[in-house]
């Protein structure tokens, strides 16, 4: 199977655009037949793709068998393998979610879903800067038409705010690339590393401003500080389905600057070795302390959650500037974790809202649940893991981002900031929880809907990988270290990549 | 030539940038309009701007670089699909939200007495 690396992206393309053909264009039953079967398959595949690059190591594909550094190659490496199963797996979890009736809002749902999954897979696998642009505007076109899915004031509003920051940071990202061009020569990602070493003086400086307007692109997508203020009021308007898998959407922004900051402006980079390392540092911290805050004064869960993606932002850029293999093995682990728990907050959060009326997600007294055991146990389960108590998921994470840490100045800074945004959510979601589930004016009414069979599947399959991201905890952080040695090891992730160049 | 094409792009940057910065939908339009103009004029220079130089092998002495060219290509194409969504958004919040602000309500201002006196159309 040669060419397995290339399925995570060929299959929601396929499935997206049978999609958009009569006769399943015109019957949404069918639609959701085959988006279930596009998800499942794409999950059977990236998991094939992760068993075979972890027993035969990388697999490059050139598309078209044009050679890199001169076509464009998908890699898939440790770690990028590991990315689209995670975005597999969610999207499966997810679309078993939206079957049950959140896709009926708007057209075309299931096309824009399995396209804005293929913009991801594409992100994640690619070895060439400008597809990685190519395949940032495709996740990004969806991603516009998803938000505004099912219609109302808010998503136009929030969509607006979203689409003119994005379309600006285009245009940053484009600028970029062209003076990386000009100044390298290559678009590889490989090939810029093996190259960058090289620059000196004036090119230097101007490869620099490249690589830092980069930054701001991909700081743009992970919500880092200062251009985090569109990321609260996007997440909490979206439809929930959208929502979630706009969990991932931070997390190719935070994969991005690894890739770019640690392979190419790594260590080995010359004059321009580490160069985001300056920035990185107060602007995560920065990050985790607004997260924290928003995360305090946060009225409803859609917020909470749309917060507490920051604060998993802030903590994974930390990991970016502290920029070892062992706090990039935690920002994986961390990073999986994260996006998991923050997609099934969403849900769950749509899911209580439709049973209290008028009270929606907010924090406010409200009639008591129609299923309250169901969801009081999913929402302890929930709150347990992204505060980052024993013994789910959260707390392994956490404690391998503060072990992470390699001197004491480094230690100061980081382990209060978030151990209190630890603090911050549990007050949160205490709060929250009380207000929830214990303080109720009025009987549940008939009108109130249960949550559905499917949708319950949905929110327990990504609830599980929490318990068993601890219980195989030692394989996974096995695992993410090989991932985080490969990064940080030029010699396999650039030369290796090279056929004929030799360092 | 280098000089007059490096301040086009800087003008045209400028101006997209000034007008991306205001409040109005329309102008934020035209100024992301504008920067993806720049963009496509400097991503076609990061090639070097060469003359009698055809992006053929064996056409002229000297050959220009070809991938600048086919990065501005795939550029123009996704900027325009992108423009036309915005502007699509743009009337649509225009009648959803009721005005043509970005925030979707117009600010006020301190000495604003349009609102009391009904305003002189």
């Amino acid at each position: 199977m040669q060419h397995l690396s290339i399925f995570p992206v060929l299959i929601p393309l396929l499935f997206g655009a049978i999609m958009l053909l009569p006769p399943i264009s015109r019957n949404i039953n069918y639609q959701r037949v085959a988006s279930v079967i596009g998800t499942l398959f794409m999950l059977m595949s990236t998991a094939t793709l992760l068993y075979k690059v972890n027993a035969e190591g990388v697999q490059l594909y050139a598309l078209g068998g044009w050679q890199a550094p001169f076509g464009i190659a998908l890699v898939a490496d440790k770690v990028s393998s590991l990315m689209v199963l995670l975005t597999s797996f969610m999207s499966f979890a997810i679309m078993l979610y939206a079957v049950s009736g959140q896709d009926k809002g708007g057209a075309y749902f299931h096309p824009l879903f399995m396209f804005q999954i293929m913009g991801i897979n594409g992100a994640f696998l690619t070895g060439d800067i400008f597809n990685l642009f190519v395949f940032f505007e495709v996740l990004l076109i969806a991603s516009y038409a998803l938000l505004i899915h099912a219609g109302g004031k808010h998503k136009t509003q929030a969509t607006l705010h979203y689409v003119i920051l994005n379309l600006v940071g285009s245009s940053l990202f484009l600028f970029g690339l062209g003076i990386l061009y000009g100044t390298l020569g290559t678009l590889n990602m490989a090939d810029m590393a093996v190259k960058v070493g090289q620059l000196q003086g004036e090119t230097a400086t101007l490869a620099k401003t490249g690589a830092l307007l980069l930054l701001v692109v991909f700081g743009l997508k992970a919500a880092m500080l200062p251009m985090h203020f569109w990321l609260p009021k996007t997440y909490a308007s979206a439809s929930a389905p959208v929502a979630a898998l706009f969990a991932i959407m931070t997390k190719v922004g935070v994969y991005s600057i690894f890739r770019v900051y640690t392979v190419i402006f790594g260590e080995h980079a010359g004059e321009l070795a580490n160069i985001a390392t300056p920035w990185l540092w107060p602007l995560a911290l920065l990050t985790i302390t607004i997260g924290s805050i928003g995360v305090f004064a946060s009225p409803g869960i859609k917020t909470l959650s749309a917060n507490l993606v920051i604060v998993s932002s802030g903590s994974l850029l930390a990991c970016a500037a502290i920029n070892s293999e062992e706090a990039t093995s935690a920002a994986l682990y961390y990073m999986v974790h994260s996006t998991l728990a923050s997609a099934a907050l969403f849900l769950l959060a749509d899911v209580m809202s439709r049973q209290r009326g008028k009270a929606e997600d907010r924090f406010v007294r409200s009639r008591p649940f129609a299923q309250p055991r169901l969801l009081g146990f999913a929402f302890a389960i929930l709150a347990l893991a992204l505060v980052g108590m024993p013994p789910l998921s959260g707390f392994v994470g956490k404690i391998m981002i503060l072990q992470a840490t390699q001197s004491t100045t480094q230690t100061m800074w980081v382990w209060p900031l978030i151990l209190l945004g630890s603090l911050a959510a549990l007050v949160t979601f205490s709060r929250a929880g009380t207000t929830l589930f214990w303080r109720h004016s009025g009987n549940a009414t008939a009108e109130a809907e249960p949550a559905k069979k499917l949708e319950i599947a949905g929110i327990a399959l990504l609830l599980l990988a929490s318990p068993l991201l601890v219980l195989f905890g030692g394989d996974v952080s096995e695992y993410t270290q090989q991932a985080a040695r490969y990064l940080h090891d030029i010699q396999a992730s650039a030369y290796g990549l090279l056929p004929g160049v030799a360092q | 030539m280098e000089g007059l094409y490096a301040f086009c792009v800087g003008l045209l940057t400028a101006c997209g940038i000034f007008l991306a910065l205001r409040g109005r939908s329309f102008s934020v339009v035209i100024g992301l309009t504008l920067l993806s103009y720049a963009v496509n004029l400097f991503l076609f220079a990061s090639g070097r701007l060469k003359l009698n130089a055809a992006a053929v092998l064996g056409q002229s002495e000297q050959y220009s670089d070809p991938l600048p060219q086919a990065l501005v290509l795939t550029a123009i194409v996704i900027g325009f699909a992108m423009t036309a969504f915005v502007v699509i958004l743009a009337m649509r919040a225009r009648a959803d939200l009721g005005n043509d602000h970005v925030d979707g309500t117009l600010p006020k201002l301190p000495n604003d007495t349009q609102q009391k006196t009904g305003g002189n159309q």
